[in-house]
């Protein structure tokens, strides 16, 4: 598993990267530990035995241990050297800034998109280029919100289906699945639509309880799980069953109220 | 006893007492005593108590006393002088906002006026620390929001601030003047509003190198209508486009504004335009310092003439998207400069020369590398008032190019003798530019390098950089803060121990030997307060050597060294006055014990309210 092509970034567009990471265009690692996830795989290993790290090996490139004469390999580490993300983001979008002014086309290497988890404090954006399939987002995003899922779903993240029977209980249930805006302002259950063309149309991503998803168009689920790589196309459920169609009715409804109550709220402020 | 005695007698005890007082006070003590032989003479209706009557005298005296140290020694002095001191606090500064309790402090100090807070440790900002590790707002929010109504500052480092928090902020204290947010996150443009919006005594509003979010609020037409009291808005962290027209409004019925940061998504000419609209600002951040469109042939606005008639601008940062063709508008102002910002500008010496050239009275100068060691000498040459100077790495990369090197940081210490504080990123350095400044500037009181490849050496001699660090704390007797770098052996950490007697700060990574590197430190430095260690050999034998040092430091940070779970927990049952903190760089660990006995990161820090209960999952508190 690639951990580093689903690393989350909050900077801006392009450019500069302090990260060896053969496929990524994103910046500032503002919370990005794919380094030390990846390293973490390395660690869990080593973890058992007695401390000796002559024995267990490096983690996080330990060069301490290595002849000191002798450079050490180049890859990136951690936090080093020790410049704010802030800063760091801010460099990287000048960067990316004068790169897209050179290039004619706009748009064309990222594709930023804002995600919101109900419930969750505060935005997180997402370039959707980084990814390749579903899956990757789906992993990344369970990531990115787990320790909002974490106290109410432990261990399970976000929603883990083994059987059907759990496809209705999601309708009525409090777990969460992931929602998208597409390019018509309408809101979408993330769905087996070709990844390029997803990647294309969605405008922001919005991690919304499954109770609230009723309704939503779509022609297939998409569940995620922390532990799992599942991909449940489950058409028939909602394109056929009758309840399906009324319940669209009633979503489509009570979301231009929300939408009316949200902007209510902003004007009030 | 007659009145007149025991007044007498008081004022020997209080001469007594004022005698343990330390050096510091002495100025204070004297005007005490003197205050006390004439306290005799005061009459008052009814006969006071003699406590009443020194505390009265100490509340008068103490009002004068700011300094906190100095305020911390009263404090010690005996009971009657705690509650005096205590009474008569008004701004209080916490370290480490886990070093005591919300509690604690309201039931110590009754009126408070300002707070300071500091929440994460440094090594947090360079993703060292999971996030979600807590350094929460919301718990002193909550008590000093009953405690003390009448607050009027908060001042908030590296804590997690949400929307609620400000929320409640801006409703409880109806007198709040001065918010300042530097590093922080976990609030948005919706949380600005608010504050924005109800704060209606608001002086100061500083967002420093924090993380906004953008709420697609339109905060800057929140504040209210009619005349502000607004001195300083600083926003150019801000990651999101502001209502132009709005912000320009503020500024006009803004008279007493003298700090304003605009950020990047205000163009040059709209940042003319609010120029024209304050000529009165003294601290100015430029926004992007580029033009919106091309010009349209009409007449461009005349942006040397706007600087021209800011005559009391000393402060100029910003220039985020800077074009080089404007850089020189700001000619007009740069010989009242005393702080030039060009730290987020890839400004070549070429563009610096014409623009530093003028610049005599600047103190301090924050610029990246860009300028390369020839700009370094155009600084030295002509910046001789210059205190701070602060390049960064316009690559933040290992192996990147390196435009400045000692010759940028001989040049400096041999132009500019009044320095007092450096940071300076470079890829490559020699032991003979360190120790030239070493002896050129001993006003040094921090001092910073960062050579970015990690172990490299002299790259001349190919020596360890030992003694050029030797030479910086032999030499700089008010050496408070130092940070090291490059390939050091034991010997360099033995010379900090030997000489750094001032140090308070000490910062290393990739450095050293063997445990013997952090015995010196532990047991030569008696001022060391915050010390910050990554990625070096230091193990539990080296922990132990600071035993009889952590209950007088504010924190002890260590990652990717050689500890041990073990060694970590001899130190937590051996001091109880101390949390000891482990956890691991990722924070994923489903465990909430960490697994076998290696540990990733130890912090540590001296508490009166023992360990946290808001700790995170990954977190293990020995």
């Amino acid at each position: 598993m690639n951990l580093k092509e689903t690393e989350l970034c909050l900077g801006l567009p392009g450019g500069a990267e302090t990260v060896e990471c053969p496929s990524k265009s994103g910046v500032g690692n503002k919370r990005g530990f794919s380094e030390t996830v990846d390293l973490k795989l390395n660690l869990q290993s080593n973890k058992q035995g007695p401390v000796d790290l002559k024995v267990n090996g490096a983690p996080k490139e330990k060069t301490f241990l290595k002849d000191p004469s002798k450079p050490p390999a180049k890859a990136q580490v951690v936090g080093w050297p020790p410049v704010r993300n802030y800063r760091k983001n801010v460099m990287a979008n000048q960067k990316s800034g004068e790169a897209e002014e050179a290039m004619s086309s706009g748009g064309g290497t990222v594709a930023f998109v804002k995600v919101s988890m109900d419930g969750a404090p505060y935005l997180r954006k997402v370039d959707l280029k980084m990814y390749n399939s579903y899956k990757d987002l789906s992993d990344a995003l369970a990531k990115m919100f787990s320790s909002f899922t974490m106290g109410s779903y432990g261990a399970q993240g976000m929603i883990d289906f083994m059987n059907e029977s759990k496809v209705m209980d999601l309708l009525n249930s409090s777990e969460y699945v992931p929602s998208y805006e597409d390019k018509d302002g309408d809101w979408m259950l993330v769905s087996d639509v070709p990844w390029p063309m997803f990647v294309e149309s969605c405008k922001r991503l919005r991690i919304m309880k499954g109770s609230e998803a009723i309704g939503l168009g779509t022609f297939s689920f998409l569940f995620v799980s922390l532990s799992g790589s599942f991909f449940f196309p489950i058409m028939f459920l909602l394109l056929f069953h009758p309840i399906g169609f009324q319940l669209q009715e009633r979503w489509r409804s009570s979301r231009t109220d929300h939408e009316q109550q949200k902007k209510n709220k902003d004007n009030m402020h | 006893m007659t009145e007149e005695d025991s007044s007498a007698k008081m004022s020997e005890d209080v001469e007594q007492y004022l005698k343990l007082n330390p050096p510091c006070s002495s100025s204070s003590s004297s005007s005490a005593v003197a205050f006390a032989n004439k306290s005799g003479t005061f009459k008052s209706s009814s006969p006071p108590c003699p406590e009443h009557v020194l505390e009265n005298v100490l509340e008068n005296v103490l009002q004068f006393l700011t300094s906190r140290c100095d305020r911390n020694a009263v404090s010690l002095v005996c009971k009657s002088w705690y509650r005096v001191e205590a009474q008569t606090r008004f701004e209080v500064f916490i370290g480490n906002c886990y070093s005591l309790s919300p509690a604690r402090l309201t039931h110590r100090f009754k009126g408070l006026r300002s707070i300071v807070l500091k929440g994460k440790p440094r090594f947090a900002d360079f993703n060292l620390m999971p996030p979600n590790w807590g350094a929460q707002f919301a718990p002193w929010v909550a008590a000093t929001a009953k405690a003390y109504p009448w607050l009027e500052k908060v001042h908030l480092k590296r804590m997690f601030v949400t929307d609620d928090d400000l929320a409640l902020l801006a409703e409880s204290f109806p007198g709040f003047k001065e918010l300042t947010l530097v590093c922080c996150e976990g609030f948005g443009t919706s949380g600005i509003a608010v504050i924005a919006n109800k704060c209606r005594q608001l002086k100061v509003l500083d967002l420093v190198e924090s993380e906004v979010t953008d709420d697609e609020v339109d905060w800057i037409s929140c504040f209210p209508e009619g005349k502000s009291h607004l001195e300083s808005l600083s926003f150019d962290c801000v990651e999101s486009p502001i209502n132009f027209n709005a912000l320009e409004g503020l500024v006009v019925r803004s008279p007493f504004l003298k700090k304003l940061r605009t950020n990047r998504f205000v163009s040059l000419e709209e940042l003319h335009r609010l120029m024209v609209r304050a000529p009165q600002l003294t601290s100015l951040g430029t926004g992007s310092f580029s033009p919106d469109n091309a010009p349209q042939g009409e007449q461009l606005p005349d942006y040397a003439a706007a600087f021209l008639a800011c005559k009391s601008i000393v402060c100029l940062s910003g220039f985020r998207e800077f074009r080089p063709e404007y850089l020189l508008a700001i000619s007009p102002v740069c010989a009242n400069l005393t702080s030039l910002n060009f730290s987020y500008a890839n400004i070549s010496p070429h563009m610096l020369m014409p623009i530093i050239r003028n610049c005599h009275n600047i103190r301090v100068f924050w610029a990246l590398d860009s300028i390369r060691d020839e700009g370094l000498q155009a600084v030295a040459a002509t910046c001789k008032e210059l205190r701070e100077l602060r390049i960064f790495p316009f690559d933040p990369r290992e192996d990147s190019e390196g435009p400045v090197s000692g010759v940028g940081l001989q040049a400096i210490s041999e132009g500019c003798r009044k320095l007092e504080s450096i940071l300076y990123f470079c890829q490559r350095m020699t032991n003979e530019a360190v120790t030239a400044m070493s002896e050129n500037c001993p006003q040094l009181t921090v001092f910073r390098l960062c050579i970015m490849g990690r172990h490299r050496p002299d790259h001349v001699t190919g020596k360890p950089m030992d003694d050029g660090f030797g030479a910086i704390v032999k030499n700089c007797k008010k050496l408070t803060r130092l940070a090291v770098s490059g390939l050091l052996t034991d010997e360099a950490f033995s010379y900090i121990g030997e000489y750094g007697k001032l140090i308070r700060t000490l910062s290393v990574a990739f450095a050293g030997n063997s445990d013997k590197a952090l015995r010196y430190v532990l047991e030569g430095c008696p001022k060391l307060q915050k010390l910050e260690i990554r990625d070096s050999p230091f193990g539990d034998a080296g922990l132990r050597s600071g035993m009889h040092r952590y209950c007088n430091m504010r924190f002890v940070w260590l990652s990717s060294c050689v500890l041990s779970l073990g060694g970590c927990r001899d130190v937590a049952q051996a001091l109880p006055n101390v949390v000891v903190e482990v956890f691991g760089s990722d924070g994923d660990d489903d465990d909430d014990t960490v697994t076998g006995d290696y540990v990733e990161t130890l912090y540590l820090y001296r508490s009166l309210d023992g360990p946290r209960k808001d700790a995170p999952k990954f977190v293990t508190i020995l």
